[in-house]
């Protein structure tokens, strides 16, 4: 039975106000609270070690997974390894959120392992967001990493956000575009405020014959909070990549963006853009003139910055 | 009514002091088409901006209604009634076409209203409401989504700062025939600076600003001719000289 603390959490990370259709995991302060399975799609517990495997049949469609954690005792150190098998031709939506209410004087973290093994002509939207709460002084700490290896003609969208609240995040990304024509856009979404400290790391590989990825990161740094990105994509064949890093900084933040690409082979197309900048004086003044006021105007334009 | 009493404003440079509006003083009745035009850097947009309070003047007083608004911010004139739009105005990343109409009309708009707005522009709302307002967009569709912005503010007084700049032929017919729509309807007092003959010869009256000044007032008819004597006699000087 889950208190109101961690329905709260439930609805903010993963938009659950009730139990989902389709399969479900609900994990809280390291242990199961829910699971279903659907017509689908199985989730087992792994035997080695603490984390599920979700098994999603070939040709599935318009079903979804939720796999949501939350914690909620103070000082709880949890580690996960969830390992996802999606078959051949199916398209399915996963949401990953994960949530911290630390009330406590102790840190409280989740690391959680992501990998995907995409099948052939498998489409799979990855849906994560990361939210901490709490009045206490432990820290909340999330260091996600998310490994992909993407077969032919598989195509994986990771949409991930950092909402607000978390502490210290050291967030990892692989994709290996092994199959042709396979594909991974990846958008990214951070807002660090206080004296909070992300670092946001990506491998991407396009190994086979016409993988595309797309990167869009897009972050807010207020207060004296820290980031860094290194967005790293290789272009080991024909290929075409595009990645594109935006921040905006605030107060005393420091922000670094390091993109890396590196093309390996002669039809290989790889593209970055970073711009790091404060709101531009012009945007306030033009929402100014609609009416807002300079604070209203600032809420706006970081709303749809971040969306 | 629109009201500029004894309005200055001045920059400190390298030089000195640059004086760049100098003792203006208007009155802007209710419902009237008023075209500012005048030689560039004459101080039309700054005295725009003046209106709108993005600028302060450095002497003088400005009155809406009655209503001493000098010392007003941008916000509580915008929330008085006056609009403006920018003549370059900004992008957003992340701010959809849709957002920003909402934003001026202070509401969620229905998708209808949201059409009617860009349709009066030339757009077609079935490709950029939910498109948005970033680099992806041309200079020439940034500056229509910014007129659509003050026509869904419905603002008393909308204030246009070269709203033909950058606007293909066939969008500144359609655009034109917004402002007389307007006009016709008696919906808005209008203030547009411009330096075309199409907007020029919608006008009740023309405002011609040089130097900082005030320079000349009055009809289309009175007005214009001068303009025109006055371009063509310089284009002619330049000719002479040969410094053309």
């Amino acid at each position: 039975m889950l208190n109101d603390v961690q329905k709260h959490i439930l609805s903010v990370v993963a938009d659950m106000a009730s139990t989902p259709e389709g399969a479900v995991n609900i994990r809280v302060d390291g242990k199961k609270a829910l699971r279903q399975n659907s017509e689908h799609i199985t989730i087992t517990s792994k035997t080695d070690k603490d984390g599920i495997d979700i098994r999603i049949a070939p040709h599935t469609h318009a079903e979804s997974v939720h796999i949501p954690v939350v914690l909620s005792a103070s000082g709880f150190h949890d580690m996960v390894y969830n390992d996802f098998f999606v078959g051949e031709g199916a398209d399915v939506t996963i949401v990953a959120g994960c949530g911290i209410h630390n009330c406590g004087d102790c840190d409280s973290e989740h690391d959680g392992i992501h990998t995907f093994y995409v099948g052939k002509n498998a489409k799979v939207r990855y849906i994560e967001k990361h939210y901490g709460e709490g009045e206490g002084s432990g820290k909340r700490i999330l260091n996600p990493q998310t490994i992909l290896y993407l077969e032919e003609g598989a195509s994986v969208t990771l949409e991930t956000s950092q909402i607000r609240g978390v502490d210290d995040t050291k967030r990892y990304t692989k994709a290996e575009c092994n199959g042709k024509d396979s594909e991974i856009i990846i958008q990214e979404k951070l807002l660090t405020h206080g004296e909070q400290h992300a670092v946001s790391e990506m491998d991407i590989l396009l190994n086979g014959e016409n993988g595309r990825t797309q990167v869009v990161s897009r972050s807010v740094a207020q207060d004296g909070s820290s980031q860094i990105f290194y967005p790293r994509v290789q272009g080991n064949a024909l290929c075409f990549g595009h990645v594109q890093c935006d921040a905006i900084i605030m107060g005393h933040a420091r922000v670094r963006s390091i993109p890396e690409i590196t093309c390996n082979h002669v039809d290989a197309t790889l593209i970055h853009e970073a711009a790091i900048g404060k709101i531009a004086g012009e945007q306030i003044l033009k929402l100014m003139t609609l009416g807002l006021s300079a604070e209203e105007a600032e809420q706006r334009i970081l709303e749809g910055f971040l969306r | 009514m629109l009201e500029l009493q004894n309005i200055s404003f001045s920059v400190d440079n390298d030089t000195g002091k640059s004086e760049i509006l100098k003792d203006i003083s208007l009155t802007v009745e209710d419902r009237k088409f008023i075209v500012i035009t005048g030689p560039n850097g004459g101080g039309k947009t700054t005295l725009a901006k003046a209106i709108m309070g993005i600028v302060r003047p450095t002497a003088g007083r400005i009155l809406y209604n009655g209503t001493d608004i000098t010392d007003k911010s941008v916000s509580d004139r915008a929330k008085l009634g006056i609009s403006y739009g920018f003549q370059q105005p900004p992008r957003f990343k992340g701010m959809k076409v849709r957002d920003l109409l909402s934003i001026a009309a202070g509401k969620t708009l229905s998708h209808d209203s949201a059409c009617a707005y860009l349709t009066q522009v030339g757009l077609c709302a079935r490709d950029y409401l939910n498109r948005d307002v970033d680099a992806s967009l041309s200079g020439g569709e940034v500056k229509r989504i910014e007129i659509a912005t003050i026509l869904a503010r419905q603002a008393e007084l909308m204030i246009f700062d070269e709203p033909e700049a950058g606007i293909d032929l066939w969008s500144f017919a359609r655009l034109t025939e917004t402002f007389r729509e307007i006009h016709d309807r008696q919906q808005a007092t209008i203030l547009i600076i411009s330096h075309q003959e199409r907007i020029i010869r919608l006008a009740d009256e023309i405002l011609l600003v040089s130097n900082g000044m005030l320079t000349d007032r009055g009809t289309v008819d009175e007005i214009y001719p001068k303009i025109m004597a006055q371009t063509v006699r310089a284009c002619n000087l330049l000719e002479v000289d040969g410094t053309c």
